[in-house]
């Protein structure tokens, strides 16, 4: 059984179509890639998956359940991890303190009035930082991080709750080509471990093509390929998409 | 109701209409362009109608009326453009509610410069040459400046429309309302937009006010009604829209006119008098509209601003030395009574301090942690003050229930307003808190079988042993170090936490499973019910409780002690309620213009400590610590 069905889903704003009957799933343990230029709806796809943005019509299926037009906090306690675009942290809190909220609100605990937070799973945020190599920085205010840490933490606070699917939107955005490698390269290796499905998008098609399981494509909100990375550089309709030239995928090969 | 005579009526609102949008579409512009909260706004107003008056009385004649009125606005802009250069510039990346303690001591300063000018009585000026007269309309008379005014609105709405419409100028504002930033990347000039925006808005309310000259007398009091007046208007139009405001001004006017008209309504056997509404009736107009449309009418979503100060340090817990120094304060104050003989005004000032602790922390328990600026959190104050005096007054009930029903009484509050006041954020949460605060302080106001309208509940002494200063301060001093060490528990709970990661990020916070408005909500309440114990403990210092303690002014009063001393830190409430409670005692006792010095003060501070006392104190220990 796949972990994430979608099916036939569609979101209109104004009276512009951004997904368009959309359907594909995620299999279990799978690494599967959505790309497509700008505007394709990819984060629009990811926030109706999420609980962010209600679709218009069309059924999202987590482990065979219906989630679509739940709340973003319903859809995170079935096992659902998130990550942004623009990386979403509590500026105002150290490092651990933001990998200790997630275990806390994972553990029940949000509205416990009286024990100090900062006791709370701070073993056990110290070590998903350590997986994420952010355990030096622990006890650093957040905001005084380079982005690509925060990156890191972001994908520690994800990884806090032990989600059965990821949902990471492009998690190397803002980030050199050497640093993006390696956080993909992390970012596998433990999802991999845990067997957790990832869905993600990323421009950098040298990460996708390296990385990913399976590729699909999104352009003006119509999935208009799904395949293999193989399949998707000879694709035709990929290739009118990206400028009509197939050079932008020429010297990825993995 | 005849027809005809209801028609009258909305034409007499429609001229209270354009009075109020000339006040609030200055405002409006200026918060769409610079984001600054001008609570200044309605000084401006004042001003007008005062500089107009000695224009219309000393030079005399059409001239000095009619010229008078565009001098007026020239000065008053002029004024504006003064302002925003010397002072705005430097705080325009401050955090907001700072902006708010800035204008607020413009405020104070104009309201006494206005008193060493013109005097404290009322005056009043003549009336308008040349529509000195009556229009009849539908065998009614409607003063032909009434009609003046009512047409005057929507041709100003039309003016700057088209302005704004088809001007560079009027463009570039409409840019920077949008996206500031943006407009500064473009290689726009802004100080220099910034200024003329500013002036502009001034000049607006300066022209208003001038207008208002030949209605109503020039007061000292009408710097805050116009300011709030503003605001409503603004908010319920949305923030930005001038069309927005002239609707919003138009609704409010016409709901205010109505309940006049109305009166004493007999439905069945209960009678309603329509006429009490009038005070509450643009607070209702708002709280409605903003539970509807959270960003008021024409109003939307606001861009993010992205220059904002920069975010606070990670709490921690109390480091030795503060534990040290909280103890010493702490048996410091508790030897406060054996000064009791010497200095017996020591105890009440100490009395007055402690009230003023707890009511500034529960206020910086939600404006600073939590990221929910109320402006209304007298509210809360007088919900357990009144729950007291009137439970006492009534049932007789002794001082230690009563003590305990206050903050049952605030929490209740605080439930029912917190519910909604959560849905929205920033200036809009603020307007919608003010507006229930308002609402509060107009049913007690107006309830006088129940609370004593304006002269308050009197009599409400403590019993035996609690009547004697020293014990009653004690009491006080205890409980003040109760609430003030609970809330801190709390904010280093996980609760606080998740109020805080709320406040930071409520898109990552909703997605690891925080309902973000349910955890603001209860922030929201704690916060009323502790506030409602300040409130209890002020009817019994005090012996009596009147509306003030609800008015905006105090609501004014628990920002500024929370900024004075840092709202970015844990001790800055305690600290800038001390420093506020005493100023405010010793510099009121002392001068005539203790407004004015208050003022001085609180912009001295301002731009001297920009992040509080205490933030200030901890930045400079903090370089005397690094290597």
């Amino acid at each position: 059984m796949s972990v994430l069905a979608v099916r036939s889903l569609c979101k209109t704003f104004d009276g512009f179509r951004a997904v368009n009957d959309v359907s594909f799933a995620v299999a279990r343990g799978e690494f599967l890639a959505m790309i497509g230029p700008n505007g394709a709806g990819k984060s629009t796809c990811f926030n109706m998956i999420n609980g962010q943005l209600a679709p218009d019509s069309g059924a999202i299926l987590f482990e065979g359940q219906e989630i679509s037009g739940l709340e973003a906090r319903a859809v995170w306690r079935l096992g659902v991890g998130r990550t942004f675009q623009i990386a979403a942290t509590f500026a105002s809190m150290t490092v651990i303190e933001n990998v200790q909220m997630a275990l806390i609100s994972h553990a029940g605990e949000i509205y416990w009035p009286w024990r100090p937070a900062r006791s709370l799973h701070r073993e056990r945020a110290l070590c998903l930082l350590e997986q994420v190599g952010m355990h030096e920085a622990a006890d650093r205010p957040c905001r005084e991080l380079a982005y690509g840490d925060v990156k890191r933490v972001e994908f520690a606070i994800a990884l806090a709750s032990e989600p059965r699917l990821l949902l990471m939107d492009e998690p190397t955005a803002g980030m050199g080509p050497g640093e993006r490698n390696e956080l993909i390269a992390l970012v596998k290796k433990l999802v991999v471990e845990r067997g957790i499905s990832v869905l993600f998008t990323e421009h950098s098609m040298d990460v996708v093509f390296a990385f990913a399981d399976r590729i699909i494509v999104l352009a003006r909100g119509q999935l208009i390929a799904d395949g293999t990375a193989a399949d998707i550089r000879d694709n035709e309709r990929v290739r009118d998409v990206y400028f009509g030239s197939g050079k932008t995928f020429a010297g990825a090969a993995p | 109701m005849t027809l005809s005579a209801f028609f009258f009526l909305i034409l007499n609102g429609l001229s209270s209409a354009s009075a109020l949008f000339f006040v609030a579409v200055g405002l409006s512009l200026i918060f769409g362009v610079s984001r600054i909260i001008n609570l200044a706004h309605g000084s401006f107003y004042m001003l007008g109608t005062y500089i107009a008056y000695s224009c219309a009385t000393r030079v005399g004649g059409a001239f000095g009326f009619w010229g008078g009125i565009l001098v007026t606005a020239l000065i008053v802009g002029a004024l504006g453009a003064l302002i925003e250069i010397v002072l705005l510039r430097r705080i325009y990346r401050a955090p907001e509610l700072f902006q708010l303690l800035a204008t607020f001591a413009l405020v104070l300063v104009f309201s006494d410069a206005t008193l060493y000018l013109w005097g404290p009585e009322d005056l009043l000026g003549p009336r308008a040459p040349g529509l000195r007269g009556a229009v009849e309309i539908l065998g009614r008379h409607l003063p032909s400046y009434d009609l003046f005014l009512a047409i005057l609105g929507p041709l100003l709405l039309l003016v700057l429309h088209v302005t704004l419409v088809r001007t560079r100028f009027g463009r570039l504002i409409r840019a920077a309302t949008q996206d500031r930033e943006m407009v500064g990347a473009l290689g726009v000039n802004q100080a220099l937009l910034f200024t003329a925006v500013f002036a502009l808005g001034a000049a607006l309310a300066g022209f208003g006010g001038a207008l208002q000259v030949a209605r109503e007398p020039a007061s000292l009091s009408t710097d805050l009604i116009a300011i709030t007046d503003a605001f409503v208007v603004v908010v319920v139009g949305g923030m930005g829209s001038i069309t927005g405001a002239y609707l919003a001004a138009v609704i409010i006017a016409e709901v205010k006119a109505l309940c006049i008209g109305l009166g004493v309504v007999h439905v069945g056997l209960l009678s309603v008098n329509f006429s009490k509404f009038t005070l509450v009736a643009e607070f209702l107009v708002m709280a409605v509209v903003l539970i509807v449309r959270p960003f008021g009418l024409l109003g939307r979503m606001q861009a993010a601003v992205r220059t904002i100060a920069e975010p606070e340090d990670p709490i921690r817990p109390a480091t030795p030395l503060l534990k040290v120094l909280g103890l010493i304060t702490l048996i410091a104050l508790a030897c406060l009574p054996l000064l009791a003989h010497s200095f017996p005004y020591a105890l009440i000032l100490g009395i007055d301090v402690l009230i003023a602790v707890i009511f500034a922390a529960s206020l910086h328990f939600i404006a600073g942690p939590g990221g929910m600026h109320s402006f209304g959190h007298a509210a809360y104050f007088g919900l357990g003050a009144y729950g007291a005096a009137l439970l006492v007054k009534w049932l007789a009930l002794p001082m230690g229930a009563a003590l305990l029903v206050a903050p049952l009484v605030a929490l209740l509050g605080a439930l029912l307003f917190g519910w909604f006041s959560v849905r929205l954020s920033g200036i809009y949460l603020a307007m919608l808190t003010l507006a229930f605060a308002q609402i509060v302080w107009a049913v007690v106001f107006q309830w006088e079988e129940l609370t004593g309208g304006s002269n308050g509940v009197i009599g409400i002494w403590p019993p035996p042993p609690f009547d004697q200063a020293w014990v009653y301060f004690l009491l006080c001093l205890v409980l003040a170090v109760i609430a003030v060490l609970v809330l801190r528990r709390v904010l280093f709970s996980p609760l606080g936490y998740a109020m805080r990661a709320g406040r930071d990020s409520e898109l990552r916070a909703e997605a690891i499973g925080i309902d973000v408005k349910r955890v603001h909500w209860l922030a929201f309440v704690i916060a009323g019910a502790v506030c409602g114990v300040a409130g209890g403990l002020f009817t019994f210092a005090k012996g009596s409780i009147s509306p003030e303690v609800i008015h905006l002014n105090h609501s004014i009063d628990g920002l500024i002690m929370v900024l004075l001393g840092g709202i970015q830190t844990l001790t800055g409430p305690i600290v800038g309620a001390s420093l506020f409670a005493v100023l405010q005692d010793m510099v009121m006792r002392d001068s005539e213009y203790w407004r004015a010095l208050l003022g001085g003060i609180i912009l001295l501070l301002v731009l001297a400590f920009p992040q509080g006392i205490v933030g200030a104190l901890a930045r400079l220990f903090d370089r005397a610590r690094a290597p």
